[in-house]
């Protein structure tokens, strides 16, 4: 049985059992606790540069399988458990998720107690570590951890984008003979999604709901995107910190008023940014689908998915402009708003889910009403 | 949508007497909704005939009625009372069917009240099979092919069109009775006519079998304003076949991608949607196909249920409670999270541990019963088990069944390997694990249990551990095989075992190289958020959460999984005791592992610890609370196992000394005692073998009464009457002994029994709470005999006889809480039969009866208090005997119409599972209610059906001419026949089983007799007198097996011909004694 070492930047050290890919990575050590849907946590581009910590405490039981991945690769740096499975046992599984990962270069670390690290994260804050397979001093890695950048200022978004435009047409396939996801809408939108770090599963749901999909680079400028005679722009989730993201935010503010904009994750960070507001670093960050989110036009609350360790100051919003529509119960932060004039909302969380509940996909009705609105000649 | 301002009244109905399928979850349930609502100003009224509930304690409600289930007694209640609604969710399926009949009938919108939870089209749909499916293909949701159907021939036309195996539902059956799984024509047609004939509608639901799918349930709440979330979901590790009340389950499911957990979870909040669930908590069944993933739909509960108390347990989420704010009008994000306090109910729980539940069956109880489990629930009771790990779960719950049997020394059969895998009873767990102990591979335990892979793997891998632990011993073993065994859930006693070593030096070794268990606390969120409840649970990770006060501390162990013989009154005692601490101050903690409690609700108590009630896991609390005193007598047998272990490693037990519990248990030294007191018992010995066995019956002279030192609910127990009869048991129960004799009583024939409850305090003090007179006479099982307070029939001088005795008894064991005393008062002579100085299944009904509490007295007492301090609660009484107002009657409940074929005779190994408190102001009127309650309702016309034997000859002849008096025709055997013409009663004859046709039987089915009365002769039953009984419980007609009995049913039914429908509070009934002082 080989080990692995966790070893966090304030000198504390977890010693575990190896799986995964025989290999040392580093990043920002975060904790999700949702208890389905590892493999979606895996391959979220959101996840690169940290290692996920899984609280529940069984993982691996279900393998992987190749639908259920929300990007090409697996993006967490490493992966933290209670207990992992080496087997799989589900009809869709193709792959056991150690062998996954292993493919993907991710290192696992299990059976260590993952209750205490989670517990010492969110008295702390989330902190910079280093997963390692191959080495055994543990000092060392603690050295490492503390050299590696922190993650505030940190452009992720700009290393996990696309490097070409390309078209996206796959709808939602259902998972069982069982499931009923209903035909897609007929397509009627042609969408332009800025990829930061872009989810399978929200361009799926862009196609769900009527939309041909064009993904194009983080770095697209405004004028290549209106261009592309869209209508609507999509801003996608990513990695890192939204601050550095000057020109991507500069873009955006130029596109707002000119097209309707949609908003997710790090999307609506920079939407927030374009506006004229300001983000902040939370201290241990909403990592998890549980978390209830309620619609201030509505007052219906939303069991949501979240990936997030930044997020909108609601203050620095400028009330005039912006409306704000979500709210978190759990510690009444700022999950959604829109801009009282322009067509342009967003959400910190994930209505496409993948993993989590799908209270939330009514929002990409509501991206193709806005834009049905739009149209010229539509009736406002 | 805040809290509504127009109601102001609320009526709940619990769920009745525990029976298999509807425990003491129901009590859980019913509780935290009384709670809840009064805390937020309402006032309740509650009504429930199980006088042992929590729920039913004065305190919880504004106006409690211990009254029948049935809607002309809910109508009275309602009359008196005027509630404006009336919450339908939280009583188990009787709740819901009742508030249904009442709605029916009228009775709802006559008195203007209004239903709130579920409304009546909403259960409508979620119970009527029909209307279900209906609804389900409505919104798109697969459910299985299936057809309702009224008759046998309707029934195997349908099953030849959907091929075998198949499923059989009967409807409005409660825990599923008289379903099964029919493989073969023949089946169909023994289900379909058991089933027809228990459905209260003639109605069964044939459906195809999804026999080895992969099952799940999700718990859904949902308020006024359409918010739903799902507060858990649970996989059963026993496929599709097995009835998840029978299945061991696991929470959270542990094999369903987020896309299938997604898909389940929009099936079950439509499914909530479409039924029209307005608010509360709903259960969804779902099963899966191993195979493609292909999801039906199985059914849905609207309504609190089984699962709900599983699902508020696992993850700390109280359902029950919430359902009641929702009802009235709140909605889930107006109500705060009780362990997290800052963020809000409206969120779906995630957990960072495993929880497994595993039933306990009760089948050794029921000789001749089917063990195979199928769709028809037959456990009695469950444990949960919290663990970090399904493996640390599995097998912590396993440990928490206390089945008698250490690890490794089971037995199993190499021969039955197959067998016992291929066809599921309560043996198979323990199979799965011999098998892969010996080779068996996971795929092939797989093919024959349909269990998923992923927990065979799981149980695989401990299995390969516990193989290779023989190869270390106590001392060269290192440190982290012990963290590894710990973390696998093995225990002390376990390892000790594979070594041949001491369990204490197990303990003390590992402790030594540090391995001890720590406490991690269940908080609804993994951590994300800080918990303020102590609601904790053991394992072997790095750092402990208890966080122990520096308060005076009291440690109460609970009673564990529910069974036959320790149940719920035993709850009740240990609720009791915590609040009477946190009364005085103390910080009281709890210790138990059974999920259906009110002792496991997190908010009972100042802290919990969801454990298993063994040595081990007790002493690792007592490590890191270090409390001021345990106490064990409230728990049953349970905790009093544990006592003299515990208190000889110095854990300080308070009230009485448990030497003195173990001496009123050794047959030596008691008798010992009873000599120098001057106080009779039946003339008994001991043997160890079967010679000797028989050598002191003859000493003795038959009938005896044989049974095994230290056993509650008097299982093994037998009154023999021959010494065949002795050898057989000898043989047969020596496995209930172990090392201990086996006890021989001469047995006291038709003696009266009387029970007795006592308070003691340290200062020898004593005050007697009850003296119940058991209507059956001596020989059948105090728990399975009616009783009734006051005694009705005791001669004056035998009461204060009994007064006597028990004070003299109490001061010589040096009682210091509760003491229970059996006595049989025989031709005039007071005997002592057992003494137990510790809670009795009786304190909640003698309780209720006096409208004392006794537990929260007798904790006082322990604590050092005198009877004199309580002088306020018990109307000035501080010794004699209590008085109660008016006439109270205990009726069992038995679960006989679960297991056919069982002979339903009365004896002395108890086999009810509940019990009815019936309220009268004459006797008579008090048997009525308890016998409606306990759902045998005596006629008021029709034919009463008498056979008895010789002995019992004179005695008939008396309740026969006061059957007569009433306007009843009589029926009877050739002999009794003949004793009853001669003595001038007019009666039809009818021939006995073996005599020939048409006999009783047929008489009994084809609907001629409305009531059986059926003495057993001496000797073991015959075939015949058991197909007469049998066929009574089949056919509801009530059966009474004892002349007293007899006696009291004739009272009865002079009294429901009498008297009107009346009901009282118990709040009105002992209103004079809160006066007095």
């Amino acid at each position: 049985m080989s080990t692995a070492i966790l070893a966090l930047e304030d000198g504390t050290v977890f010693e575990g059992r190896s799986f995964g890919a025989p290999a040392e990575r580093a990043g920002e050590v975060v904790f999700n606790t949702a208890l389905t849907g590892y493999q979606e946590v895996f391959t979220d581009p959101s996840y690169s540069g940290q290692i996920v910590i899984l609280t529940n405490p069984q993982i691996g039981n279900y393998g992987t399988s190749r639908d259920d991945n929300e990007s090409l690769r697996p993006y967490i740096e490493g992966l933290v458990v209670r207990e992992f499975s080496a087997v799989a046992s589900n009809w869709r599984s193709d792959t056991v998720a150690g062998e996954f990962l292993n493919a993907g270069g991710v290192p696992i670390v299990s059976d260590l107690d993952t209750r205490a690290l989670v517990r010492h994260l969110r008295s702390r804050g989330v902190m910079r570590g280093v997963l390692s397979a191959v080495e055994s001093d543990a000092q060392k890695l603690v050295e490492k951890a503390r050299s590696i950048p922190t993650m505030a200022g940190l452009d992720l978004a700009s290393l996990v984008s696309t490097r070409e435009p390309y078209e996206w047409t796959a709808p939602v396939e259902p998972c069982s003979p069982s499931q009923r996801i209903g035909k897609p809408a007929e397509i009627r939108y042609h969408v332009v999604a800025y990829d930061f770090g872009i989810k399978h599963n929200i361009l799926r749901r862009l196609v769900q709901a009527g939309c041909r999909v064009t993904v194009v680079p983080s770095l697209t400028s405004a004028e290549d995107v209106l261009a592309l005679a869209p209508d609507g722009v999509f801003l996608s989730n990513g990695p890192g910190d939204p601050e550095p993201l000057v020109a991507q935010v500069a873009n955006i503010r130029k596109l707002i008023g000119r097209k309707p904009v949609f908003g997710i994750c790090l999307g609506h960070q920079l939407l927030g940014l374009a506006v004229g507001g300001k983000t902040y670093k939370l201290k241990f960050g909403h990592r998890g689908a549980n978390h209830p989110v309620r619609n201030e036009l509505t007052q219906k609350v939303e069991i949501t998915s979240h990936n997030h360790g930044f997020a909108v100051d609601p203050d620095s919003l400028n009330a005039n402009d912006v409306e704000i529509t979500h709210w978190n119960l759990n510690d009444h932060t700022l999950e959604g708003f829109r801009h009282r004039r322009h067509p342009a909302f967003c959400v910190q969380y994930h209505p496409e889910a993948a993993p989590g509940p799908h209270d939330s996909h009514y929002l990409f009705d509501e991206f193709t009403k806005l834009m049905r609105e739009s149209q010229p000649g539509a009736g406002k | 949508m805040p809290r509504r301002n127009d109601l102001h009244r609320i009526l709940i109905i619990g769920s009745g007497p525990i029976v298999i399928g509807q425990a003491c979850e129901f009590d859980y349930s019913g509780t935290q909704a009384a709670k809840a609502l009064r805390a937020d100003g309402f006032e309740v009224v509650l009504v429930n005939s199980n006088p042992a509930t929590i729920m039913t304690d004065p305190d919880l409600a504004d106006k409690t009625y211990v009254e029948p289930l049935t809607a002309p007694y809910l109508e009275e209640i309602i009359r008196r009372e005027r509630p404006d609604a009336l919450l339908s969710t939280v009583g188990g399926q009787t709740g819901l069917n009742l508030a249904v009949e009442l709605a029916e009938a009228g009775i709802l919108e006559k008195y203007g009240v209004e239903l709130i939870g579920a409304k009546i089209d909403a259960i409508k749909k979620a119970e009527d099979r029909l209307l279900f499916k209906d609804a389900m293909r409505k919104i798109g949701l697969e459910t299985p092919e299936s057809q309702l159907i009224n008759s046998l021939q309707r029934g195997q036309e349908f099953a030849a069109r959907i091929g075998f195996p198949c499923i059989v539902r009967p409807s409005f059956t409660l825990g599923g009775t008289g379903g099964g799984i029919a493989y073969n024509k023949e089946d169909l047609d023994e289900i379909l006519e058991r089933g027809l004939a228990l459905s209260p509608v003639h109605e069964v639901l044939i459906e195809e079998s999804a026999l080895g799918w992969k099952e799940f349930e999700l718990e859904v709440m949902r308020d006024l304003a359409d918010n739903c979330i799902i507060v858990c979901s649970i996989e059963n590790f026993d496929a599709m076949g097995v009835h998840t009340g029978d299945s061991i389950t696991v929470a959270p499911a542990q094999t369903l991608t987020d896309r299938e957990y997604q898909m389940m979870r929009d099936a079950a909040i439509a499914c909530l949607r479409e039924i029209g669930v307005d608010t509360g908590g709903s259960n969804v069944q779902f099963a899966i196909n191993p195979a493609n993933g292909r999801m039906v739909i199985i059914e849905m509960n609207p309504r609190v249920s089984r699962s709900s108390a599983l699902a508020s347990k696992a993850t700390g989420f109280p359902i029950a409670k919430i359902a009641a704010k929702l009802a009235v009008g709140y909605r889930l994000d107006e109500i705060s999270n009780d362990i997290t306090r800052k963020t809000p109910a409206c969120f779906e729980p995630t957990i960072d541990y495993v929880v497994v539940k595993i039933p306990k069956w009760a089948f050794e109880k029921f000789p001749g019963a089917d063990a195979t489990l199928g769709t028809q629930m037959k456990s009695v009771g469950e444990v949960m088990a919290i663990g970090r790990t399904f493996k640390q779960a599995l097998w912590k719950g396993i440990r928490s069944l206390e089945t008698g049997k250490a690890f490794g020394s089971e037995k199993f059969d190499p021969a039955l390997v197959a067998q016992k895998l291929i066809t599921p009873t309560p043996d198979r767990l323990g199979y799965v694990r011999f098998a892969m102990a010996n080779g068996y591979s996971v795929e092939d335990i797989q093919e024959m249990t349909s269990i998923d892979p992923w927990f065979l793997r799981q149980m695989k891998e401990v299995v390969d551990f516990e193989g290779g632990l023989r190869e270390a011993t106590l001392d060269g073993a290192p440190a982290a095989l012990f963290r590894r065994a710990k973390r696998y859930g093995i225990s002390d006693a376990q390892l000790a075992k594979t070594w041949s070593v001491d369990e204490q030096a197990v303990r003390s070794r590992r402790k030594t190289l540090g391995v001890a268990a720590v406490f991690s606390r269940v908080d609804t969120c993994a951590a994300e958020f800080e918990s303020f409840t102590p609601y904790l649970y053991s394992n072997y990770e790095s750092a402990c959460e208890a966080e122990p006060s520096s308060r005076k501390k009291v440690v109460i162990l609970g009673s564990g999984p529910n069974r036959i013989g320790q149940g719920i009154e035993f709850d009740y005692c240990c609720c009791h005791a915590s609040f009477a601490l946190q009364e005085m101050g103390v910080e009281s903690i709890m210790v138990n592992c059974n999920p259906e409690t009110v002792s496991t609700d997190y908010d009972t108590s100042d802290r919990l610890y969801f454990e298993p009630l063994t040595l081990e896991n007790v002493l690792n609390i007592c490590d890191t609370e270090k409390p001021d005193g345990v106490i064990v007598q409230f728990g049953g047998q349970t905790p009093l196992t544990l006592a003299l272990p515990l208190q000889r490693l110095g854990i300080p037990i308070i009230g009485t000394n448990p030497q003195n519990i173990d001496l009123a248990e050794d047959r030596k030294l008691f008798g010992k005692l009873l000599d120098e007191l001057g106080i009779p018992c039946p003339a008994n010995g001991t043997a160890t073998n079967a010679e000797e066995a028989c050598a002191v019956a003859r000493r003795l002279g038959f009938p005896v009464l044989v049974r095994p030192s230290y056993v509650l609910g008097g299982r093994a127990m037998v009154i023999a009457y021959d010494e065949e009869m002795v050898r057989q048991y000898m043989r047969e129960a020596v496995t209930f002994s172990q090392d201990r004799p086996v006890l021989i009583d001469r047995f006291l024939e038709d003696a009266t029994e009387v029970d007795v409850d006592a308070l003691a305090d340290s200062g020898g003090g004593v005050l007697i709470a009850g003296i119940m007179e058991h209507i059956e006479e001596a020989g059948v099982h105090s728990g399975d005999s009616s009783c009734v307070l006051p005694p009705q029939s005791l001669a004056e001088q035998n009461i204060r006889t009994i007064e006597d005795y028990t004070v003299r008894l109490a001061r010589a064991l040096n009682v210091i809480g509760l003491m229970n005393v059996q006595y049989a008062i025989q031709n005039g002579t007071v005997y002592v039969l057992e003494v137990n100085p510790r809670a009795s299944r009786t304190v909640p009904y003698v309780s209720k009866a006096t409208g004392v509490p006794l537990a929260k007295i007798a904790v006082g007492l322990m604590w050092g208090r005198k009877l004199e301090d309580y002088a306020h609660l018990t109307g000035g009484a501080t010794s004699g005997t209590l008085t109660v107002p008016q006439v109270f009657v205990k009726s069992p409940v038995f679960p006989f119409n679960k297991f056919p074929g069982v002979d339903p005779a009365l004896g002395p190994e108890m086999r009810s599972t509940g019990e009815v408190m019936g309220v009268g102001v004459n006797f008579g009127e008090a048997f009525l209610k308890a016998q409606i309650s306990a759902g045998s309702p005596l006629p008021e016309k029709g034919a009463v059906f008498i056979s008895v034997n010789d002995h019992h000859k004179a005695d008939a002849v008396d309740v026969a001419r006061r059957f007569a008096g009433q306007g009843f025709q009589l029926v009877a055997t050739r002999g009794t026949a003949a004793a009853l013409r001669g003595a001038g009663l007019t009666c039809k004859t009818i021939f006995k089983v073996n005599e020939g046709r048409p006999n009783a039987v047929d008489l009994l089915k084809g609907g001629g007799v409305q009531l059986a009365i059926y003495t057993t002769t001496g000797a073991p039953a015959f075939l015949d007198e058991k197909a007469i009984r049998r066929n009574a419980v089949m056919s509801r007609v009530p059966c009474i097996t004892t002349m007293s009995g007899a006696r009291a049913a004739a009272d009865a039914v002079a009294a429901r011909l009498r008297d009107p429908i009346r009901v009282w509070s118990l709040q009105e009934i002992h209103e004079a004694k809160k006066t007095v002082v």
